[in-house]
């Protein structure tokens, strides 16, 4: 017998609305969460915009113990604890006093590209200027990628599994489908999932190297991130959290907990790095084989998907994309099911991209509403020669939705779909 | 710096990394850092990074090994200054 898995429990902490409540209204009213950095100019990068979760009026001490903040020069893992934390009391969940046993039934899997890049920044400095004795006690913690996990499985008590995956942009979503495995084989009760990613220009430098990033939006930042548009022209860089609770249908039902929707199954795999697929891009094949595995997982047919979140980048690769999900569901022009990005609202929050469009989808699917797209009124030709216009929602609109699926797809040729239902009883 | 003014410097200094649910009313000079005052044994580190900066003076490894009360560490900052006139 194998356990149902529902989420229960959701936070946020992202480039266009920090907290359930603030995001929810800025992916409504499509609200964008990308501006200009002076000091990315400074610097001198091509693309000088990003998106960055703006945590300003937050207090800390809310999320942190006082010696925890002392030198806490970690963004990811700031981010990662709040929308962590914030998951968890949405849940209905109390977070555990310092003394008493483990939770043995709760577990944490809270993924990330690489952490504490400032941290790290300053350790080096430090260490070259042969000054490594006064590192200080909080390089390690800061710095090692399952700091996160190790945070939030520390705050929670957690006596299950508690671990950080990467693989890149597909992290997030790849965490979820870790979670619900878990819960699914009766190995944990309730799961703490989602990823993170550090802001900067550290964890940015790369990508601008790469010449991905768009160039020419430095004065009209909010117009930058394109996706499924024929003016795409990169993907802007973002950084955040999103974290989901996951937990069996029993303990839900037996907790009276609120129930956001239902995880029927999913499919993470990779492609090999051949038949086109390579350390950056995609193997078309796998990507199909990756959707359908996923909608054979949940058993549904896919006339029975309503909307889909795409990983949609807003690079040339977009229509590649769309010809992937047409050609493995076998659906296009009208039949084909909704389609939107969240990456037009916030850009591409790398490691935590997954996650935090995850609280989206797992948002629409409660408020049977869908988030209109952002910056394509020009979509791109091909895109039309597989899927209705109709199909890709400029506004936000209400709309009736069972099933959604939702995809990420990373560097290293991986990727990771996910079927959500709404739950019904 | 009399006595007393050192104990008071390296009590605030001692007062930062005490556990939210430890009162900085805990800290006597007797104090066991770890045991007593429940400060995390890879907080010493911290503290004596704090110490050096705050006396102006340079703590080794052997000096941490003996640092277990407050005491213990008003001792060594004693020690060290004294080296250093």
């Amino acid at each position: 017998m194998k356990n149902r898995v529902v989420v229960t429990g959701l936070g946020v902490c992202a480039p266009n609305g920090v907290g359930l409540s603030g995001f929810e209204t800025a992916m409504t009213k499509g609200i964008s969460g990308i501006s200009f950095h002076e000091q990315l100019k400074k610097l001198i990068f091509s693309c000088q915009i990003a998106g960055k979760p703006n945590i300003e009026d937050v207090d800390l001490n809310n999320y942190f113990t006082k010696v925890q903040l002392k030198g806490l020069d970690a963004s990811g893992l700031v981010y990662g604890v709040m929308a962590g934390k914030d998951a968890w009391r949405d849940a209905g969940l109390h977070t555990p006093d310092t003394d008493g046993d483990p939770d043995w039934d709760t577990g944490v899997i809270f993924g990330t590209g690489i952490l504490g890049v400032d941290k790290f920044r300053d350790a080096i400095y430090k260490v070259d200027a042969g000054d490594v004795r006064r590192l200080g006690s909080t390089a390690v913690i800061q710095t090692m990628a399952s700091g996160i996990s190790a945070f939030l499985g520390g705050i929670l008590a957690a006596g299950n599994l508690v671990t950080t995956n990467s693989s890149a942009c597909t992290t997030g979503t790849e965490a979820i489908l870790m979670g619900y495995e878990r819960i699914r084989s009766g190995q944990a009760v309730r799961m703490l999932v989602g990823s993170c990613s550090d802001s900067g220009p550290y964890v940015w430098g790369g990508f601008d190297a790469m010449r991905i990033l768009p160039r020419n939006y430095n004065d009209d930042p909010t117009s930058a991130s394109r996706p499924m548009s024929a003016s795409a022209s990169g993907f802007v860089p973002g950084s955040g959290a999103g974290a989901l609770v996951l937990e069996s249908l029993e303990s839900a039902l037996a907790r009276g907990a609120t129930i956001y929707g239902e995880i029927l199954g999913g499919n993470s795999n990779s492609g090999g790095q051949r038949s086109g697929g390579s350390m950056t891009a995609p193997n078309s094949m796998a990507v199909q084989r990756c959707i359908r595995a996923a909608m054979a997982n949940a058993n549904i047919l896919p006339e029975a998907i309503d909307t889909i979140n795409g990983h949609l980048t807003a690079t040339t690769k977009d229509p590649a994309e769309i010809q992937n999900w047409s050609q493995a569901l076998g659906l296009k022009g009208e039949d084909f099911p909704m389609i939107n990005s969240f990456k037009g609202h916030f850009g591409h929050c790398l490691a935590a991209a997954g996650s935090i469009e995850c609280v989206a989808v797992l948002l629409q699917l409660k408020n049977q509403r869908l988030y209109g797209n952002l910056n394509c009124n020009d979509i791109h030709p091909d895109i039309l020669n597989t899927i209705a216009e109709t199909r890709i929602p400029k506004k936000t609109m209400d709309y009736p939705i069972k099933i959604s699926a939702k995809a990420s797809f990373g560097f290293g040729d991986v990727n990771a779909c996910i079927i959500f239902s709404r739950y019904t009883s | 710096m009399n006595e007393k003014e050192k104990y008071q410097k390296l009590k605030t200094i001692v007062e930062t990394y005490l556990p939210d649910d430890v009162s900085v009313d805990a800290i006597a000079a007797e104090s066991n850092f770890t045991t007593e005052l429940n400060i995390n044994s890879a907080n010493l580190v911290d503290i004596v990074l704090d110490v050096e900066d705050a006396f102006d003076i340079r703590l080794e490894n052997e000096d941490m090994d003996g640092m277990q009360t407050v005491q213990d560490a008003l001792t060594i900052i004693n020690t060290k200054i004294a080296e250093k006139a």
